[in-house]
């Protein structure tokens, strides 16, 4: 007998006291949690997204469409990188204004590779008020998953209001699951060590989210 | 470290050392205090917490309850994502297909991020005993594993460990696993932080295959959830060129909307966060983004003998954010260790025993480390009655009876009577004599009365015929054991 066999076997009889629940099971469990926590209007939902990714230790910039390259190319002078990590779908124009060498994330590059980037400038999937998280889908202005994991520093953009919902719920209705996703809420964070925290073990220790409205300059 | 623990001393000797240990008792005492109000502020943010946890126990259980069908979904959602799946129906099983795996792409190291269904198989010794090296990438386990002791909390596995310690163990071990410790490293977080990140930093990099566990499978997408904090699992997921993720088969949930309840009630009960730092997700093989193979083990090892224990299959409920450690008197006292396994604390006190059955004196004694004060299930976000469990458990040692084992209907002999009555004894005697891990159990008596036996059965028998068994709960049992002076008086 094969292994799964043997498993789904031992499953079956470990239920056989059990009777077997014939609802359909959109019916089965009981969905009567809120959507959203709070009554809030669309300018107070992406304040609340603001104040809880600062929360988390995120630096929040927020900006009109027209100011965008030249707030992405402060941002980058401060950080100093010498080279910053674009998706290939980026909007040109997101960093036209731009000093660092712009490297793209080719398949043949080792990890070894992008260690030696300073910074990468990336889009959003989605962002969530409540709980301060901007979620990434692999999509062409986002990159691979290792573009926003590497390099130490972490700027993304996140057209507001339209890529910001209320609440867990909201944000998973909008997402596919057969695309991996990546959740961050705040920097890498730590609390091993006597329960201090401490920003950043693995993961990006910076990371700086742009709230930006209107449609960017130069559009997707 | 082994997943088994061999040779462990039963509960109270073990918690008798711990309690014997000023540094220990200091940090769990602030750990467990500190997460714990954090814990309580992040949940009163959501005004409908009751009914999630209502939802997160009716998913689990609709789940448990047709399993085999939502394994065969799931096996075959990955498939036709392009991931393999194999079934292990032991720990040593599990671990051939891992070394097997591992063997056939030619490598001798793997990172790991922490996964506690990986170091309940005792993944790691049969990797070693294979020539490969397994490193833990997760900071607190990668003290753990430096340090060569082991986990002692699910959520912070090396709470254990002050400053000074870790300083220690990085400066003498690091160099012996690959990059060593920076010279004047000092005893700061930050600076300890910063070492654990150049010394992995260069492993993560090179390394060609990832081992994991996972806290959510959802069957209708074959979709895997990993939620952390520093980002050495998103390191782990995307950087090897293969990944292989063992998880137990009770992690199911049956669809992609599910998540929406778990991803809510996990962060805020474990790390009393609104939302943990990283969630990773991943459905099979992604073109040119992250592992180009990706292999699923999934994992019996007692999973289905406790399914067949209709009071006890509730433990499998159990989404690991170690809520119900914080909470619990006797384990703030105890310390993760005297549980003798990966699953401390009240939840471990339910799971390994019915994991690896009550045969051994630490695993017969586990149901006794509890005072029964409830307070594990009034925080549990997924409404497991831990007490209920406890007492069922206690009765099984006592009283033996039908059990399932390996998937073999079994009749459990009672424990041998003086094992039974010294794990008894003696947990009740190192409870009552730390009389704060008593306070609030009065919600025993109401809750378990029909479990309790005037006289023990079985072999108990001759035992509960010279001393009175304490009547619940027309007297609660501290009153009792107060009035009695300790049981001593008793009858006169
Ligand atoms: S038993 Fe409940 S409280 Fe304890 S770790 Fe599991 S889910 Fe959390």
């Amino acid at each position: 007998m094969s292994s799964r066999d043997r498993v789904l076997g031992r499953v079956r009889r470990a239920l056989a006291d059990v009777t077997p629940d014939e609802r359909p099971y959109a019916e089965a469990v009981p969905r009567d949690y809120l959507r959203e926590h709070g009554d809030r209007t669309v300018e107070q939902t992406v304040d609340l997204l603001a104040a809880n990714l600062a929360d988390y230790r995120a630096l929040v910039h927020r900006c009109a469409s027209a100011e965008l390259p030249g707030l992405l190319a402060r941002l980058l002078a401060q950080r100093g990188s010498a080279e910053v990590l674009v998706p290939a779908g980026l909007p040109a124009q997101w960093l036209a204004a731009a000093d660092p060498v712009r490297v793209h994330d080719r398949a043949a590059d080792t990890a070894h590779r992008l260690d030696r980037v300073g910074s990468v400038v990336t889009g959003c999937a989605v962002a969530i008020a409540e709980t301060g998280t901007i979620v990434l889908d692999g999509s062409p202005d986002q990159g691979r998953r290792r573009i926003s994991l590497v390099p130490d520093h972490h700027v993304c953009v996140v057209r507001v209001p339209e890529q910001v919902v209320s609440s867990v719920p909201g944000a998973l209705e909008r997402l596919d699951p057969a695309r991996p996703l990546t959740w961050i809420s705040g920097p890498s964070a730590t609390s091993d060590i006597e329960l201090d925290r401490v920003e950043g073990v693995h993961g990006p220790r910076t990371l700086e989210v742009v709230l930006v409205t209107g449609e960017p300059a130069g559009g997707r | 470290m082994s997943g088994t623990f061999v040779g462990m001393p039963a509960f109270p000797e073990a918690a008798h050392d711990a309690l014997a240990d000023p540094t220990l008792r200091g940090n769990l005492r602030h750990a467990t205090r500190t997460i714990r109000a954090k814990r309580a502020r992040a949940v009163a943010e959501l005004p409908d917490w009751a009914r999630l946890r209502a939802a997160g126990r009716r998913i689990k259980d609709h789940t448990l309850r047709h399993l085999d069908r939502y394994l065969e979904q799931l096996e075959e959602a990955v498939t036709a994502a392009g991931g393999t799946v194999h079934w292990a129906a032991d720990a040593d099983e599990a671990n051939r297909i891992v070394t097997g795996l591992v063997r056939a792409t030619g490598e001798s190291e793997v990172v790991k991020v922490k996964s506690m269904a990986t170091q309940e198989i005792g993944l790691n010794e049969a990797l070693e005993a294979a020539g490969i090296r397994a490193y833990e990438t997760d900071l607190a386990e990668l003290i753990v594993q430096l340090g060569g002791d082991r986990p002692s909390h699910i959520l912070v596995p090396a709470i254990h460990r002050n400053r000074g310690e870790i300083r220690e163990i990085f400066a003498r071990e690091m160099g012996d696993w690959g990059r060593p410790a920076p010279a004047g490293l000092t005893d700061t977080p930050a600076d300890l932080a910063e070492a654990a990140r150049l010394h992995l930093r260069e492993k993560f990099l090179r390394a060609k295959v990832g081992i994991s566990g996972a806290n959510f499978m959802v069957a209708e997408t074959g979709t895997l959830v990993v939620v952390e904090s520093e980002g050495n699992g998103r390191m782990c997921l995307t950087l090897p060129e293969t990944l292989i993720s063992v998880v137990g088969i009770e992690k199911i949930v049956p669809t992609w909307r599910d998540l929406e309840v778990f991803l809510q009630t996990l962060p805020r009960s474990s790390t009393a966060e609104r939302m943990n730092p990283y969630t990773s997700t991943w459905t099979g093989t992604t073109d040119e983004d992250g592992p180009a193979a990706f292999h699923l083990v999934l994992l019996d090892n007692g999973r289905t003998d406790t399914l067949a224990d209709e009071i006890g299959r509730q433990a499998l409920r159990c989404i690991r954010c170690s809520a119900c450690l914080n909470v619990c008197p006797v384990y703030e006292r105890a310390g993760g260790h005297a549980y003798g396994s990966v699953y401390p604390g009240p939840i471990g006190a339910i799971l390994s025993p019915q994991l690896r059955g009550t045969g051994s004196e630490i695993d017969a004694s586990l149901p006794y480390a509890s005072s029964l004060c409830g307070a594990c299930y009034e925080v549990c976000p997924v409404a497991i009655d831990i007490p209920e469990v406890l007492v069922h458990l206690r009765e099984r040692v006592v009283q033996g009876g039908p059990a399932v084992r390996e998937g073999n209907r079994v009749v459990l002999k009672p424990a041998k009577r003086h094992a039974a009555e010294r794990a008894a004894m003696r947990a009740a005697r190192w409870a009552l004599t730390h009389p704060a891990a008593l306070r609030g159990g009065q919600r025993l008596a109401s809750r378990t009365r029909r479990l309790h036996p005037r006289t023990l059965p079985g072999p108990g028998r001759a035992w509960s015929a010279t001393r009175d068994l304490p009547p619940v709960p027309a007297e609660p049992f501290r009153d009792w054991w107060q009035r009695t002076n300790g049981g001593r008086d008793d009858g006169k």
